[in-house]
């Protein structure tokens, strides 16, 4: 039996290496330590509401959900409330729909859940995905709205926040082909600076950062509330399985 | 009508209430016959609490199912949102949702050792025939629960999910088209499919399911428990007629499962707070996207206790049906040559096979793969017929049993990883070689069960006291 389950084990070890990684650009860590820093996660707030909302939804976050992450109603609705006048309706966008398509070929979608859906096996979570895409952005004059994106080629969104991180080329150099004889692959080879951007480089990848630990807060608010619940209960199960076994044991000893 | 019982004089009130309950409904003789006077073997290992924990889980999906009913509304307009109005504005909705999830994973992977258990110990055999019966039954209703749930939060993966496996349906061949629309409801997977998969998520199909757990349960109360000897406690029996090798099931086997129970919750709650989605294997992250019927993502995967099966509808490949003709042509010939039969039994598997060898090369590929597919499942429900093996328990079966078993697992997963990934040409041949074996390991039980040298089952059960 011992025999039957460590094989099952071995099949298994040898299974996982085999993991697929689905290719493209490598996406960059995310600093997870940011979600516990209520600054940051502030920051990122006022970003999201001041850069993302205006084309982006979040429909499913109501305003007042803010509060959790310590920002009153009077706070949420001085500095906050853009689109509505109420702390209770969702963070909805004042962009047509169809405007949208018509100016950048696709609706922007909604941003409630978008930090959850990015992830992919084997890459990254989806926060990863974001704090790449917002430091890949570079100028492309072959496409329609001039900016193209590393984390996500031919993106439709302009760099919304091209005025922090300033404007810059991506260079790209032809090497050879690892994988086939002959043949060469464009390869990136680090940005260019064009023109300056009112936030230093170290500034805009903490402020990318705390924008990212909001939209993965957003995904879920009640992360926090989860975690902290889960601390309790496997305290309390814990307890609970020492108690049951002696229970089991007690009983069971006198069978022979 | 049957002889109404009197308290003994001075009882309690609760021992007088219990004697009146008792002379209208066999409370006490229920009790009796399935907990206080239920004769378990004591010889049970740890493969024998996953039975009582698919009862725990069915009680959790159906106890948070109610709860997820109240706030959920099946309406393609609406659905995706409600599922996040639950997790985010529904007091501890999260919680329920999260546990419904996890819940449904949770069921498969108890519901899958509860299975390899049988296959281990034989505890499909006679007189358990149908006791493996309905567990199948519920297998199947387990899978038409899972995947009619997943189409619910509507968010990618279910709409695609859903379109691909129901457009499956549409290679049934003539009956095909109409089959996958009036399952549909629709020409695409839309409102009318939501709300007939709701209907059936909710009530058709929990009501069978729970038919079914009664009728298990009952038939296995009747026969009563196998155990990891394979041998009948029943056969010895003490002065007063209890089996000497088994123990009352209440409070021996209560007090184990509560263990098993808190074990078990322990696990299921490090997922359930700490890693809801579990990898995006869970909970798939394509499926944070609300469904789009004009987009369709790259990559379309079942969630992963249906990839097994997924593997060999895609394995199911021209080539692979023509090594399926190849196979059964051989195999007819060789029942022919070698079976033993009458000439009258020579000449109808000599017709049989060259009928099946042509609908094989008649009807599509992708029907077959269907059949390879639902094959898979069904042919679960066979199982106590092919094993033709003189014992019950793989202890007392010969060694390189051990091995069969090992190597129809090693497959088993294998093809789980592989329906998980994208198609691809090396999977794909180790996808072929798993159906083949999936099916070898079945369809070839009656004779490689018979083989070798068996050891001497003991007349009692193997047990050291705690």
């Amino acid at each position: 039996m011992k025999k039957l389950l460590l094989s099952l084990l071995a099949a298994f070890a040898f299974a996982l290496p085999a993991h697929a990684n689905e290719g493209g650009y490598p996406w960059d860590r995310f600093p997870v330590t940011k979600m516990t820093d209520q600054a940051s996660l502030q920051n990122g707030a006022r970003i999201f509401v001041n850069y993302c909302l205006n084309c982006h939804s979040a429909a499913y976050m109501r305003y007042n959900r803010l509060n959790a992450i310590g920002l009153s109603d009077d706070e949420i609705r001085k500095n906050l409330l853009f689109t509505t006048d109420k702390v209770g309706e969702g963070m909805k966008s004042v962009l047509d729909p169809r405007q949208a398509k018509d100016w950048f070929g696709t609706a922007p979608p909604d941003l409630s859940v978008i930090a959850r859906s990015r992830a992919e096996i084997g890459k990254g979570t989806g926060a990863d995905y974001l704090y790449t895409l917002w430091r890949t952005f570079y100028r492309d004059d072959t496409k329609p709205t001039g900016w193209n994106n590393l984390a996500f080629p031919d993106i439709a969104m302009p760099h919304a926040l091209w005025q922090l991180q300033g404007e810059r080329r991506a260079k790209f150099v032809e090497a050879k082909d690892p994988h086939e004889e002959g043949k060469t692959v464009h390869r990136f080879a680090g940005f260019e600076q064009i023109t300056p951007g009112t936030l230093s480089d170290l500034q805009y990848d903490e402020a990318v950062g705390d924008l990212v630990a909001y939209l993965q807060w957003m995904g879920e608010p009640s992360q926090g509330t989860r975690i902290r619940v889960g601390v309790g209960v496997l305290i309390f199960l814990a307890l609970f399985v020492a108690v049951t076994w002696r229970l089991s044991a007690a009983y069971w000893r006198t069978v022979h | 009508m049957a002889e109404m019982h009197t308290a003994p004089a001075g009882a309690g009130a609760g021992q007088r209430l219990l004697t009146w309950v008792d002379n209208r409904f066999p409370l006490s003789k229920l009790y009796d016959e399935h907990m206080a006077k239920y004769y378990a073997p004591k010889n049970f290992n740890v493969w024998y609490v996953f039975g009582s924990l698919a009862l725990l889980v069915l009680v959790m999906q159906i106890l948070t199912g109610i709860f997820l009913t109240m706030h959920y509304k099946p309406d393609a307009a609406k659905a995706f949102g409600s599922v996040e109005y639950i997790m985010r504005d529904v007091p501890w909705g999260w919680l329920v949702r999260y546990m419904h999830s996890t819940g449904a994973s949770a069921f498969f992977i108890v519901i899958y050792l509860h299975m390899f258990r049988g296959f281990l110990y034989g505890s499909y055999r006679k007189p358990r025939e149908l006791v493996w019966l309905f567990g199948c039954g519920i297998f199947l209703c387990l899978m038409a629960e899972a995947f009619m749930g997943y189409l619910l939060p509507w968010g990618q993966m279910s709409y695609w999910g859903a379109q691909v496996i129901v457009n499956l349906f549409s290679a049934v061949p003539f009956i095909g088209p109409d089959l996958s629309l009036l399952i549909r409801g629709d020409y695409v997977v839309g409102d009318a499919t939501l709300n007939r998969f709701f209907s059936f998520h909710v009530i058709a199909v929990p009501l069978v399911l729970l038919g079914l757990v009664a009728a298990h349960l009952i038939a296995l109360h009747e026969v009563g428990s196998n155990n990891p000897d394979g041998v009948e406690i029943k056969d010895s029996k003490d002065a007063k007629g209890n089996p000497v090798d088994g123990i009352p099931f209440h409070p021996y086997y209560t007090v184990h499962d509560i263990y098993a129970v808190s074990v078990f919750l322990f696990i299921f709650s490090l997922v359930l707070f700490f890693a809801p989605e579990g990898g995006g294997y869970f909970l798939e992250f394509n499926n944070f996207i609300e469904a789009n019927p004009l987009k369709t993502p790259l990559h379309i995967a079942p969630v992963w206790y249906f990839t097994p099966y997924y593997s060999m509808l895609r394995a199911t490949t021209d080539l692979m049906v023509n090594v399926l003709a190849i196979i059964l042509a051989l195999g007819a010939v060789m029942a022919i040559l070698r079976g033993g039969f009458r000439a009258s039994a020579k000449i109808a598997i000599a017709v049989v096979a060259i009928v099946a060898v042509f609908l094989l090369k008649t009807f599509d590929a992708k029907f077959w793969g269907v059949v390879v597919m639902g094959g898979a499942v069904m042919i679960l429900f066979f199982l106590p017929w092919l094993d033709r093996s003189p014992v019950k328990s793989i202890r007392y079966r010969p060694d390189w049993h051990k091995l069969v078993y090992a190597a129809f697992v090693v497959f088993f997963l294998a093809l789980g990883y592989l329906g998980s990934q994208p198609p691809s040409t090396a999977g794909n041949y180790v996808s072929q070689i798993g159906t083949l074996v999936y099916f070898g390991f079945f369809l070839l039980m009656p004779w490689w069960s018979r083989l070798g040298t068996f050891k001497p089952v003991p007349n009692r059960v193997t047990f050291a006291s705690h």
